[in-house]
């Protein structure tokens, strides 16, 4: 490992505390205000309350939008699961023409930018389907998240299969075990873990995403990012925005962190 | 080579005795081709392999012989021809189908099982009960000597360990023919050797055919009973040990099993009489004084040193004639030698052998 000198310890030490403390410093921000008694978010903090979660809680349109964020995090998250671990075996097991295109296609919509996907989306929902009949709604708004969640199954189970012997799926059939005793006893349980780290990454980014949202989601339909755009032009709202991007943060937060832990007790065993 | 009487052929080649009971069987491949696009991977083989023998298929990496283990075994599909086991036509027969079983070169064991689930594996799938199951376990274990390590992770184990398993999974099927792809290629020189005895110990055992691939010359002369040589596809000489070691049929078996003088039928006509190309081991050849006489059984052609090689157990002498043919000399050091003993480069001698001690390679 490279040796590195006192000095230059201590100078990428204090680099990495300003940016870290540039990051997370606002974030602190929005946590601590949402406790904060006063209407307008001021510093410092005069009274502690949970005046404002009591708000946020009561309010049907913020239930709404909680709810509608699980619903399309979930779904978008299950289609992701699917379609992503299929695509993943496809490309790693087997050779076709236009491979290396499908791989690029897959990952492609993560990169691109979301007002791209959600106009492209939105075009397509709205002059197209809909003439010939064919009304996504809400639907529309989960496979528009999916897109982009797919990617973050696909990624962490191709790696896993790359790593894994192509030996072992030949020992259970040499063994007596069918493709489905196979595929149960012995290749699930060896991407397990990064299937489900990749389903909680994907739940994150689709639980937090707004500019898909803002293109696809149905008239009236809110999730809890959406709806705290609403707000931003509603100062005398901001306490009950702070609660509200408190969940979301935390929503984020608990499943990139389990899908990290998932993915480092994988690493040593 | 049509000839079908090795499959039906009830008593097994010697080792089978006190194994009465134990089911096993031959295989035959009749005209095996298998083609991997426009790569001929095999072609057209006839093999015959004898219930309860062990047999192996040597030769260099992509000799086909993985390939043919793999057909055996059920994972690749033939391309064209048949393969039976014990008189049982299983061409069609999808691994899982097959009573047969794999030990394979990395060992494929299941990481995220226990060694004792490991090993009831294909019980389990067999759905047989449990008790019965960790009974026949228990008995595979010990087989292998490795009942402590039961409760253990397959990455906690040394090579030689997780290579035991590998076998004791096999074997708790009692399958009718055990394959094994190169099953010692990824252990250290010593343990390989161990294994070699145990591998022959555990084969005697259980009386079953073990169908053994490898390229090491030497591994497949010390465990086979018979040994199959493979190049290009093709089977280049079958037979015992003995048989193709002391008589190579082709000049790649001479030159593939161990190393051999391979003398041209220029030469040989004009140093033994025979025009035809002879094939004589380094160990035969020896190295008398430039002016000694030949015995009439003896053939010798007058020589100069070249080089030699100390190698511990041996002495190989690299001389080369008049005309430009290079000879090995390999003498075991059977007694001390001085510091600075045998043959010096640049010194006259004449490289003999007995006549018998060549063999006309056809």
């Amino acid at each position: 490992m490279l040796r590195l000198s006192r000095g230059a310890k201590i100078g990428l030490g204090a680099i990495v505390a300003v940016v870290l403390i540039f990051m997370y410093t606002p974030l602190a921000l929005v946590v601590m205000n949402s406790f904060n008694a006063a209407r307008i978010a001021s510093w410092p903090i005069k009274n502690v309350s949970l005046e404002w979660w009591g708000v946020a809680f009561t309010s049907q349109p913020i239930r709404d939008a909680l709810w509608n964020s699980v619903v399309v995090a979930s779904g978008a998250t299950l289609i992701a699961m699917l379609l992503g671990t299929l695509v993943a075996f496809a490309l790693q097991r087997y050779s076709f023409f236009g491979k290396e295109t499908v791989n690029l296609l897959v990952i492609l919509p993560i990169a691109l930018p979301g007002i791209v996907t959600g106009v492209a989306l939105s075009n397509t929902y709205n002059s197209i389907l809909e003439p010939m009949g064919i009304h996504l709604g809400y639907f529309g708004m989960i496979v528009a998240h999916a897109t982009f969640c797919i990617v973050m199954v696909f990624n962490n189970v191709l790696a896993r299969l790359r790593r894994m012997s192509p030996n072992l799926q030949e020992a259970s059939m040499d063994l007596g075990a069918g493709l489905w005793q196979t595929f149960r006893l012995v290749t699930f349980p060896q991407f397990r873990t990064a299937f489900i780290a990749g389903a909680l990454l994907a739940f994150a980014l689709s639980f937090d995403e707004v500019v898909v949202t803002i293109f696809t989601a149905p008239p009236g339909v809110d999730t809890l990012p959406l709806w705290i755009m609403n707000q931003m032009g509603r100062p005398n709202q901001a306490s009950v925005v702070n609660v509200v991007a408190t969940v979301v943060i935390l929503a984020s937060l608990i499943p990139v962190w389990l899908s990290q832990r998932l993915s480092r007790a994988e690493e040593g065993r | 080579m049509s000839v079908t009487d090795t499959v039906a052929e009830p008593s097994a080649p010697s080792k089978a005795s006190g194994t009465a009971g134990l089911q096993t069987s031959g295989v035959t491949l009749r005209g095996v081709t298998k083609r991997f696009g426009d790569f001929t991977a095999v072609a057209d083989l006839d093999l015959d392999v004898r219930p309860g023998e062990f047999f192996s298929m040597l030769g260099p990496s992509g000799s086909g012989k993985t390939t043919v283990l793999r057909m055996i075994a059920g994972f690749e599909p033939v391309t064209e021809g048949s393969i039976s086991l014990g008189g049982a036509d299983v061409t069609a027969l999808a691994p899982f189908d097959r009573d047969v079983n794999t030990v394979f070169q990395d060992y494929a064991l299941f990481p995220h099982l226990s060694i004792a689930d490991n090993v009831a594996y294909g019980l389990k799938v067999r759905k047989v009960a449990k008790a019965e199951r960790a009974r026949a376990v228990q008995r595979a274990l010990e087989q292998v000597r490795l009942s402590s390590v039961a409760e253990r992770l397959p990455h906690q184990l040394s090579g030689g360990q997780r290579q035991r398993i590998a076998l004791a999974r096999a074997l708790v099927l009692k399958p009718k023919v055990l394959l094994l792809d190169e099953p010692l290629g990824a252990l250290d020189k010593q343990l390989r050797e161990e294994m070699q005895v145990e591998l022959k110990q555990i084969q005697r055992e259980v009386g079953i055919t073990f169908i053994f691939v490898t390229h090491d010359q030497e591994e497949a002369l010390t465990l086979s009973d018979r040994v199959a040589v493979f190049n290009n596809g093709k089977v280049e000489q079958v037979g015992s040990p003995v048989e193709v070691y002391e008589q190579p049929a082709t000049e790649f078996v001479a030159g593939f099993l161990g190393v051999s003088n391979l003398v041209g039928p220029e030469h040989a006509s004009r140093i033994a009489g025979i025009d035809r190309l002879i094939s004589i081991r380094p160990e035969r050849v020896r190295l008398l004084p430039a002016d000694a006489q030949l015995a009439s059984d003896e053939a010798g052609v007058a020589a100069t040193v070249v080089e030699t090689v100390y190698t511990g157990a041996n002495t190989r002498t690299i001389v080369e004639t008049a005309e430009g043919l290079r000879l090995i000399a390999s003498r075991q050091n059977d007694h001390r030698p001085g510091l600075s003993a045998g043959a010096q480069r640049g010194d006259r001698v004449v490289a003999a052998w007995t006549r018998d001690h060549a063999s006309v390679v056809p």
